[in-house]
């Protein structure tokens, strides 16, 4: 049989997230994501040099962009969650939030269409920035043994500590970065992955054997474009929840009860 | 005598259980928040960042499955 469009190999793999090296048979990490990083983060340093190079009272539109990112950051995260003292880590927070936003958009620009957040490599530095600093920051805030004391004794009887404080360092203590990682990771991955499959699948549809089937493969491809859509929403959602769940965790640092 | 087949990973079939949970937990942290602000109009910015927490929170048990699900294939 003749295919009405182009076969593609399907049903697509983990291969998919292992793109060749820049210069084949050297260097095998110099793939593309190295690039993408230093890409993203070149964007957003140029981005709010600009904005703030000749700052006015009345902002122009890239300087109030900027103002309102990282406005949101520190007035939306930063105070919100961790309180007036919050303010000092506005700039971590919104510096970490805009690498991610722009990393987790590279998912869907046109050519690119890979996050790096989608290699767990990556988010599971930045959730190990997140872990040392909540726990520098608690280890400075009180001490490291009141600190430990803080954290990892629940307020509950005496008689109940034995099973209580393993779950809570356990959770505290190791589950929070390993979930503040795989949560980015999933997230780009699956999204990564889904529309793969619808794309690819209107492919397949297309090649269908028998006519009442192909039709469908249109109804395959609007599915990838509203799921762009999708994607556009929890890379946004994405970088707002590390960012948040971040500031939660120095809140937690810093506060005197459990 | 075969009477039906089936091909592919038991991780689709398992993937699907998994999903269940987190799907009404979801359900359950934005069913929170409506009805909250339903009842408290002017608390609706106050809870929100809580109920993204809470959102990823449990949004992370449904992606764990799509994790484990190319882990254990």
């Amino acid at each position: 049989m003749v295919g009405v469009v182009a076969e593609v190999p399907f049903p697509p793999d983990v291969g998919e997230f292992f793109p060749e090296p820049v210069v084949h048979g050297w260097a095998p990490w110099l793939t593309k994501f190295p690039f993408l990083v230093w890409l993203a983060v070149a964007i957003v340093i140029l981005f709010f040099l600009i904005a703030y190079r000749s700052p006015k009272l009345v902002p122009t539109r890239t300087q109030w962009i900027a103002e309102s990112i990282y406005g949101f950051v520190r007035k939306g995260i930063a105070e919100d969650v961790i309180g007036p003292e919050g303010v000092r880590f506005a700039p971590y927070l919104a510096s970490l939030f805009c690498f991610i936003l722009v990393t987790n958009m590279f998912g869907l620009v046109p050519g690119i269409q890979m996050s790096p957040n989608a290699h767990i490599a990556f988010p599971a530095i930045l959730a190990l920035l997140s872990w040392v600093l909540y726990n520098y920051v608690g280890v400075r805030e009180h001490g490291l043994l009141k600190y430990l004391k803080l954290s990892v004794v629940p307020p509950a009887p005496w008689y109940m500590l034995w099973l209580l404080v393993p779950i809570e360092i356990f959770t505290t203590l190791l589950m929070r970065p390993f979930t503040l990682a795989l949560r980015l990771f999933a997230n780009m991955f699956a999204g990564h992955m889904i529309l793969v499959v619808f794309t690819l699948g209107g492919f397949v549809l297309a090649n269908a054997d028998s006519v009442l089937i192909r039709p469908i493969s249109l109804l395959s491809w609007a599915m990838a474009i509203a799921m762009t859509g999708l994607e556009l929403l929890v890379a946004v959602l994405q970088a707002y929840v590390f960012t948040l769940l971040t500031a939660s965790y120095v809140s937690g640092s810093l506060s005197t009860e459990h | 005598m075969l009477l039906a087949e089936v091909n592919g990973s038991l991780s689709a079939i398992g993937y699907g259980l998994a999903a269940i949970g987190p799907g009404i937990g979801v359900g359950l942290v934005f069913a929170a928040y409506i009805q909250a602000t339903a009842r408290q109009p002017e608390s609706s910015k106050l809870t929100l960042p809580y109920v993204w927490i809470g959102f990823a929170l449990i949004e992370l048990l449904a992606l764990l499955g799509i994790a484990f699900g190319f882990v254990f294939k």
